[in-house]
């Protein structure tokens, strides 16, 4: 079982007050009408799924239906997981292949609009490739948000890595690039990169961000390896406008969606993955280092139609 | 802030008055809609539900249908729907009680609790207080370091005793205050989810301790549909007194806000547009609900405009607006002007029937300054009679300012585009109700 479900169906006693989850709401109903789909409908939305991929989705449903279907003593039941199953096909090309960070040392750079959750992405994910074997180090490439390399490096400090960092206000690319140059005299495998927050539709921060690949670009031409965007489950249809522009800006080549702990089930990343065909790596399930897991398409579906509950 | 909600609204007017008259039928239709536009802007979906039924009963009313205007019956129904959603008037902080007052700030991780207290602290002590902010998220690293940063930034106290409860800080942090006699203490809190029950009993308790008159809680503007059951649920557990949205300043449609506000009830005091502690404003659902119908706000321009412009240059631009009296050297001044109050496309987004326009026409600070050079290359005729500028000049000046034809080009453009908007308001203006479906809201 992952972690995933595990939080899903762990945590705790349950709150009514949270509301029915939309699976138990649904078992109640016996028939494919009107009801239903209006029901489905609103699982969907109320996830983020966004009305025009909800739209999608539903129509991709009704077509499976009728080369598929449910079995009459459970309708509902055979309709959310025929339902499950299309979202799941929508988001699996996004799986894309393995990781590009063989080079050593790789780059892994970090972005994301303002407190997305990518300082304590960094270090669930430097956790997880130090468990790989490799040797990691990081650079404190956020100059402007008051404490953010101090915030970097006590997570330096907690996992035993190195923090490579500047003064406050000292420019990203240049920490960006001492680090890079630091990883490769001292034969790290992997340097992360995090960045500040930066609102994707202020051109003179995205472009700062382009600089950073840039320099980063004069030490090896194909750093950096990859590029993540740390989303927040919390984020309704903006989030597709970020991936599109971060995409364009920075290259991104991986999602992290962060915070799934919650009861916001981050259905717009259905849309950017549909969209912008960018594979989604890893989903951050709390503030702990090890509250990181792989992505996985079916449990993500599975996920969508219940919130976990209460954390005791 | 809005801006996609407005221009979905702006586009979905203009069909709606065109409608010579009105059946149910496309009533409905308009409303289906409606609605579209709504959950796209990330309105919750029991809310917008409410919504559409709201305006479905008020318009299928007779009186509508046979009006003489019933497309402008409807927007006025929707403008008036909107208003109660995002409640009526401003409200202020109530700091009324013994001092110090303690003020709380509660919220999800990163919405952006830690940068409002250093938003508030400054905004207070500009009304005149003396805030202590206090340090109580003892679980982010260095998340004390941060507030003290931003408190040496601002020159604010900062209380961070080094204990580990946080109800313990803040108990110190108003015993603090009372030796320092500082009247306000704002009290930085630790990003938790609402389901997270230890973390929600740790707040009830520093609550029972403090009583503060003041729970703010702060939503981030990009949220989906989630946000109303986590604000729904601190407002149970909390009942918090009001409400403030952050990243304003970004590109998202803002819908979770009107929900927040819909289903808590509670006042939405303050939104957050920047990263910088000044990029605070106050919150008038008023004037918001003529912003987001695409109206615009002319009374947050022109206060903005007195805050950081003198009186009687604000009011020269009013007059130049409304006679549309406007030559090159004004659109520079202008540019400079409005450069001074704050992001530009924010201001320009206040003025009525600009959103749309504006669109395109965004306005960064690289632009700014290829502006500058290019209007400093022209002759002062040419500045003050810019249809003199033929094709030679262009060449002339895009030399000059080391630009392309193209951005002389466009410039120009932009002006005449200025220009013609002015007249059309000017005109506006001089008719009685003019084009617009209702009087401007005032406050
Ligand atoms: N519950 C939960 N909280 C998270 C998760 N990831 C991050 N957070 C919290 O969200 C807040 C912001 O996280 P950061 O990692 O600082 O976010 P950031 O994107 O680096 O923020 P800025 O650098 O300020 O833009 C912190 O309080 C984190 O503890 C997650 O997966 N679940
Ligand atoms: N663009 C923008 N960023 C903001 C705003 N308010 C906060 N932030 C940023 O959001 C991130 C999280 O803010 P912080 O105050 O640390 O959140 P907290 O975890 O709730 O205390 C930081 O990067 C802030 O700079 C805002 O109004 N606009
Ligand atoms: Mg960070
Ligand atoms: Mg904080």
């Amino acid at each position: 079982m992952g972690l995933f479900s595990k939080l899903i169906n762990g945590l705790g006693k349950t709150r009514q007050r949270l509301g029915d989850s939309i699976r138990r709401v649904l078992s109640l109903h016996p028939r494919i009408d009107d009801t239903l789909w209006s029901q489905l409908e609103e699982a969907l939305i109320s996830a983020d799924a966004g009305v025009a991929t909800t739209a999608a989705l539903l129509a991709a449903l009704k077509e499976k239906l009728k080369h598929q279907p449910v079995e009459s003593d459970n309708v509902a039941e055979g309709v959310r997981l025929l339902l499950e199953e299309t979202i799941e096909e929508m988001i699996t090309p996004a799986i894309g292949n393995g990781l590009n960070l063989s080079a050593t040392p790789a780059v892994l750079l970090i972005v994301g609009v303002n407190g997305s959750g990518k300082t304590t992405s960094i270090a669930k994910l430097t956790r997880h490739f130090q468990q790989q074997g490799r040797k990691v180090l990081l650079a404190a490439a956020d100059t402007f948000r008051a404490a953010a390399s101090e915030q970097l490096i006590t997570w330096g400090d907690r996992l035993g890595v190195q923090v490579i960092s500047q003064k406050p206000g000292a420019d990203p690319a240049a920490v960006a690039f001492d680090a890079f140059q630091a990883a490769k005299a001292r034969a790290y495998d992997l340097l992360i990169v995090d960045t500040a927050g930066r609102l994707h539709n202020k051109d003179n921060l995205m472009q700062e961000l382009n600089k950073i690949g840039r320099v980063l670009k004069k030490i090896d031409s194909s750093a950096p390896h990859e590029v993540f965007l740390v989303l927040d489950a919390n984020t309704g249809q903006n989030m597709i406008q970020q991936a599109r522009v971060f995409q364009e800006i920075s290259g991104v080549t991986g999602l992290v969606l962060a915070k799934l702990d919650g009861t916001a089930r981050g259905g717009a990343v259905i849309s950017v993955c549909r969209e912008l065909s960018i594979p989604l790596r890893f989903i951050g399930l709390g503030e702990k280092p090890e509250d990181l897991a792989a992505f996985d398409p079916r449990e993500f579906a599975r996920g969508l139609f219940e919130a976990p509950e209460e954390k005791a | 802030m809005f801006d996609q909600l407005t221009q979905s609204f702006e586009t979905f007017f203009r069909n709606l008055r065109g409608h010579g008259k009105l059946t149910e039928d496309n009533i409905k239709d308009s409303l289906r809609e409606v609605r579209r536009i709504l959950l796209e802007s990330d309105v919750n979906f029991k809310v917008v539900k409410d919504f559409i039924n709201n305006v479905q009963e008020k318009a299928a009313g007779q009186e509508v249908l046979r009006s003489i205007t019933p497309g402008q019956q409807v927007i006025k129904i929707i403008h008036d729907e909107l208003v109660r959603l995002l409640g009526e008037g401003f409200s202020r902080l109530d700091l009324s009680g013994m001092p110090p007052v303690p003020i709380m700030v509660v919220g999800l991780q990163g919405s952006g609790k830690t940068t409002l207290i250093a938003k508030l602290g400054l905004h207070l002590r500009r009304k005149g207080k003396f805030p202590l902010l206090a340090a109580a998220d003892v679980y982010r690293p260095a998340a004390i370091d941060q507030l003290q940063q931003l408190g040496r930034q601002l020159d604010l106290p900062v209380w961070a005793p080094g204990v580990k409860d946080p109800v313990d800080i803040c108990s110190g942090a108003m015993s603090e205050a009372r030796r320092t006699t500082r009247d306000v203490v704002l009290l930085d809190t630790a990003g938790r989810l609402h389901i997270d029950e230890p973390m929600m009993q740790e707040l009830e308790r520093i609550r029972d301790t403090l009583k503060p008159p003041e729970i703010l809680y702060i939503a981030d503007g990009m949220a989906g549909q989630d946000a109303v059951r986590a604000a729904s649920e601190f407002l149970e557990r909390l009942d918090f007194t009001g409400i403030v949205l952050t990243k304003l300043d970004g590109d998202a449609k803002g819908g979770a806000a009107l929900s927040i506000r819909a289903v808590t009830g509670k006042p939405i005091r303050f939104i957050g547009t920047g990263e910088k502690p000044d990029a605070l404003e106050e919150f008038h659902p008023d004037r918001m609900a003529s912003r987001i119908l695409g109206m615009g706000d002319i009374v947050s321009l022109v206060e903005k405009a007195q805050e950081s412009v003198d009186q009687e240059t604000a009011e020269k631009f009013a007059r130049k607006v409304a006679r549309a009296e406007f030559d090159l050297d004004d659109f520079l001044e202008q540019l400079r002007q409005l450069k001074k109050m704050g992001p530009l496309d924010e201001i320009l987004g206040m003025i009525p029937g600009l959103g749309k326009q504006m669109k395109g026409m965004q306005v960064d600070e690289r632009d700014m300054k290829r502006t500058e050079a290019i209007i400093c290359s022209m002759t002062p005729q040419e500045r003050h009679k810019p249809g003199m500028i033929n094709g030679s000049r262009r060449r002339r000046i895009a030399m000059g300012s080391g630009t392309r034809v193209q951005d002389v080009n466009q410039l120009l453009n932009q002006y005449e585009q200025i220009r013609n908007m002015m007249k059309r308001m000017g005109k506006m203006k001089g008719r009685t109700g003019g084009q617009f479906p209702f009087p401007m809201p005032k406050s």
